[in-house]
């Protein structure tokens, strides 16, 4: 086996050492009726060669993004990853090294944390980040159980316009901690009427930020609001590369900011591994979840990063943690810090205003189509448009073209037949001309 | 035994001009190196665009952020990783961990456009291998641990754990029951007491006996009407089976609770017992750690979780389901029938698909036979240290029993005015990652190693000269070997305080 370095004779020599006739007399300890029936009923090894045959072939079953005209975003983006991206995350000694818990042998990983959560900070306009968490779901979920424990308060307030999916881990980390939470609609809420959805017990409302179904808003108002009320405001992104063009999170006055960081540096992965960013205000610093790197000096006082403040994760802290979280998405961030760091702000406002453009391109496409109404008034690369038919059925007749034309909104919002005529697209520097002009020509011939 | 020279100083050591030492360089932040008006990326021609859509909604404040040419990056990242240790520099014993060699066919296979350039929220019949992929993986995962069924999306041990709960309350709630006691072993990871928590559970410790595992008596004693359920790591984190975890299992199911299994150490028990024949209703496998996902310097991990019949109905969205034209389905909503109860989602999307791709091709590489020989050889290396380091070093249950990691104490250093961490430290000037120190907490001093399947015997054997020659030193008195240790390392002993005290957790 060639992951299995010992011989029988290493073995023989090994239980030679140990006392032992064979391996078999180390598990006398697990009872004899549980060995006997943990035979695996599995095929047997393969060489590297037959498994890389076998898992092509599986491969192959998959429509690859690229190998079609693809619209699809709602929450994972198909942007492009500089090669030398992928060959810094596969150094050995990135790729096949453990939580930097021996800062003096992990310095490597503890510097490019220290300044992926600069580059976060930044890229949010907020004070601090931590140094990852799972995806922005669970960001976003953290980032109102944090709300709950700096307010001293128990119901969170979820934007009607976050991706659906994200409002159900929301909802279900809230409950199950056994606070509460309540939904707003999915539609604009003016100023008075948001004013009215906050009570005595409200810590925080969460909205998003392009939101789910693509608009691009101005929080400044809720900001100011929800502190009004002692409430916090938390904003959610799901495409990051939007804040190279549009307000930060922090410019509206945002006490916590969460974004999928899937976006810079990573692959669509079927959705997952990515990387949860989480920012927020330095006075929150203590109620912040995950890790944190920090800045200090080794004993010759050079300059060295650690984990700090450790005081608050669950390998100290156990049942007083303010987060069960451990394992991050560690290699995640350093291929969206490598990225960022190719990028600087040159290049990420550059890449922001290209995916803006192709947007506004295909909404000058499909706008055309005189069967297709378009909902949003503001956009960044992503928005909704109306369709005269169900949206799941037409993303199916397009695919014959091959066309993966967006996300029909039934999917992920089944309950509510305002939705099924929905279809969100997305534009990236990915998308072609020819691209848009072969969809808008396909979904005006199918209408 | 090996021997050094008893002045470690005495090396012809001088600075240097430029503040690196050969193939070690100090290297600056990227806001150092980089520049505002520079970019490592080239763009098409910019389309143009007017600001009919973004009026009044642009960011304000310049990003600040520098950009660095592909060289400079390129480079800054190669001397970074310079600093570290990894697997593939040497043995990383690191209790509980289970640090082993990350096979490369898994990076090249995860990297297939097939399954790394497909969209999550792709139409499911573009998408049919992902979720064959899911499917098998499933098998294989349920064949090994003779469980029912099981939730992929958990994004990693702990958030596993979360799911695993989350399936208990939801059980419990839908049968009308308020229980809200979880009992948790002294041994266990913080994980486990952090998520009985954050789940709404009290947590009640139970307490390790003399031999360094649960006995039934102290589960019996806990037990009562409150009780929801237990959660224990089998083997547990001294390295040990559990002995009473049968009837430990069955003691809880007749109070009406569960049990939850922290799977941490699954490595050592594979095609060895299957832990649904121990009673376990939940357990989280560590995909990062028993099927070899690169740790990555702290993820991403995945932790999916097997459930017994009991449980599966909780399971959380999405499911799988293979069709009779074998064909397969996603369920993304719960249909709210009696066989689904489902709590809902706890991730968006379907889990860490690139690791289910890896762990798949790792057990397709091993096969059946592969499978029960890396619990073998990692067994048989955790033995192989445990009889070349009793003796010196005492093992703090007197338990000959160990599975894949050997738990020792610190007494050997007592009255020599060294520590744990300072030993620990020692490990990083001879070349090697520490072992997991301080953990678990029933052991003073406690120092638990886990060399896994991956390291030869000479790697071992070499592993133990340095160990049993640093206790010597210890014993005669070279404290300086330790208290100033890590000498040869990128950094020296590196002042955790202050960084708590005054933190700096950005540039400025």
């Amino acid at each position: 086996m060639r992951y299995l370095p010992h011989t029988e004779k290493d073995r023989e020599k090994i239980c030679a050492d140990i006392g032992i006739n064979n391996a078999q007399d180390l598990f006398h300890v697990i009872p004899e009726h549980i060995r006997k029936k943990a035979v695996l009923n599995l095929p047997p090894a393969k060489s590297e060669l037959a498994v890389e045959r076998y898992m092509q072939n599986i491969a192959k079953k998959n429509i690859a993004a690229d190998d079609v005209s693809f619209f699809l975003g709602a929450g994972a983006y198909k942007h492009h990853i500089p090669a030398s991206v992928d060959m810094i995350i596969q150094r050995s000694e990135f790729l096949t090294a453990y939580t930097p818990y021996q800062p003096e042998i992990a310095q490597g990983t503890l510097q490019y944390l220290f300044e992926f959560q600069t580059q976060c900070s930044r890229l949010m306009g907020m004070e601090m980040a931590n140094a990852s968490m799972y995806d922005g779901s669970t960001a976003s979920a953290e980032a109102v159980l944090a709300a709950f424990r700096i307010t001293r308060k128990n119901k969170a307030i979820i934007s009607g316009n976050i991706h659906p999916q994200y409002r159900d881990v929301i909802t279900n980390l809230c409950t199950v901690s056994g606070y509460k939470t309540q939904t707003l609609p999915p539609r604009f809420m003016n100023d008075e009427e948001l004013l009215e959805v906050f009570d005595d017990d409200t810590a925080a409302i969460i909205v998003q930020n392009p939101d789910f179904f693509g608009h691009v808003n101005d929080f400044s108002t809720l900001a100011k609001i929800a502190h009004e009320k002692n409430a916090l405001l938390i904003v959610c992104t799901t495409e990051c590369v939007s804040l190279g063009l549009i307000k930060t999170p922090g410019e509206m006055g945002a006490d916590i900011a969460v974004a999928e960081g899937q976006s810079i540096g990573n692959s669509l992965n079927f959705g997952g591994p990515y990387l949860g960013l989480y920012t927020t205000k330095k006075k929150y610093m203590r109620q912040t979840p995950g890790r944190l790197c920090g800045k200090t000096v080794d004993s010759d006082g050079k300059t060295s990063y650690v984990l700090t403040l450790t005081a608050r994760e669950q390998h100290i802290r156990r049942e007083k943690a303010t987060s069960n979280i451990c394992t991050n998405s560690g290699l995640c961030t350093l291929a969206f810090s490598a990225h960022m760091s190719l990028l600087g702000q040159k290049g990420l406002h550059t890449l922001a205003r290209i995916n803006h453009a192709k947007a506004q391109k295909m909404y000058k496409s499909l706008s055309q189509i005189p069967k297709v109404t378009i909902y949003n008034s503001t956009f960044f690369n992503e928005f909704t448009i109306q369709l005269p038919a169900n949206a799941a059925d037409i993303v199916d007749r397009l695919l014959e073209d091959n066309i993966i034309a967006g996300l029909p909104v039934s999917r992920l919002i089944p309950d509510n037949p305002e939705c099924n005529n929905l279809l969100l697209v997305c534009a990236t520097e990915m998308t072609t001309d020819n691209d848009i002009a072969f969809f808008a020509n396909k979904l005006q011939n199918i209408l | 035994m090996l021997t050094s020279s008893s002045n470690i100083n005495d090396g012809k050591a001088y600075k240097t001009f430029s503040g690196d030492k050969g193939l070690q360089h100090e290297e600056e932040l990227i806001f150092s190196i980089g520049d505002i008006n520079k970019t490592g990326v080239d763009f098409e021609q910019e389309d143009t665009y007017d600001d009919t859509f973004l009026q009044g909604l642009e960011r304000q404040q310049p990003i600040n952020l520098p950009g660095l040419s592909e060289p400079e990056a390129v480079r800054h990242y190669v001397r970074l990783s310079l600093n570290n240790y990894a697997i593939d520099t040497g043995i990383f014993p690191l209790g509980s961990c289970t640090m082993k060699h990350n096979p490369r066919l898994n990076e090249k296979i995860a990297r297939l456009k097939g399954f790394s350039d497909i969209h999550p929220l792709q139409p499911i019949s573009t998408v049919q291998g992902a979720l064959q992929i899911m499917h098998e993986l499933t098998e294989w995962l349920c064949e090994i641990t003779g469980m029912h069924s099981i939730a992929l999306s958990p994004k990693a041990g702990a958030h596993g754990e979360l799911c695993g709960i989350m399936a208990i309350k939801e059980a419990l709630r839908v049968r009308g029951d308020k229980r809200n006691i979880m009992l948790v072993a002294e041994s266990a990871h913080g994980t486990n007491p952090s998520t009985a928590v954050l789940s709404g559970f009290t947590v009640h410790s139970i307490k390790a006996n003399a031999k360094g595992t649960v006995s039934l008596a102290s589960v019996k004693e806990a037990i009562n009407d409150d009780v929801a359920g237990i959660m224990l790591t089998n083997p547990n984190t001294c390295g040990l089976f559990e002995p009473e975890i049968i009837a430990i299992a069955e003691a809880i199911h007749d109070c009406g609770g569960y049990f939850y299994c922290d799977g941490a150490n699954l490595n050592a028990i594979l095609g060895k017992a299957k832990i649904a024949d121990l009673g376990v209703d939940a357990m989280h496998i560590n995909l990062h750690k028993t099927f070899s996902t690169p740790h990555g310097g702290g993820g991403p991990g995945a932790g999916p979780v097997v459930l017994s019949e009991r449980l599966a109905p909780y399971a959380p969205l999405p499911r799988i389901v293979k069709n009779d034209d074998n064909t397969y389905t996603l369920h993304e909503h719960a249909d709210n029938s009696h066989t689904q109860q489902a709590f809902g989602r706890i991730t968006a999307f379907h889990g860490q698909m690139g690791m289910f791709v890896r762990t798949l091709s790792y057990m397709l590489s091993h096969g059946c036979d592969g499978l029960r020989q890396i619990s073998e050889d990692a067994v048989l290396n955790a033995n192989y240290l445990r009889v070349h380091l009793e003796k010196t070093f005492g093992l703090p249950f007197d338990n000959k029993n160990i599975m894949h990691e050997l738990l020792l104490d610190d007494r050997c250093l007592e009255n020599t005015g060294i520590t744990t961490l300072d030993f620990a430290k020692s490990l990083i000037d001879e070349g090697f990652h520490p072992m997991t120190v301080y953990f678990p907490l029933v052991v003073n001093g406690a120092m638990l190693i886990e060399p896994t399947e991956s390291e030869t015997r000479q790697s071992l054997d070499k592993f133990i000269q340095v160990m049993l020659a640093l206790v010597d030193s210890a014993q005669k008195g070279e404290v300086d070997r330790f208290l100033n240790a890590p000498l040869y390392a990128p950094r020296k002993r590196i002042d955790e305080t202050t960084a708590a005290r005054k933190p700096i957790l950005t540039h400025e």
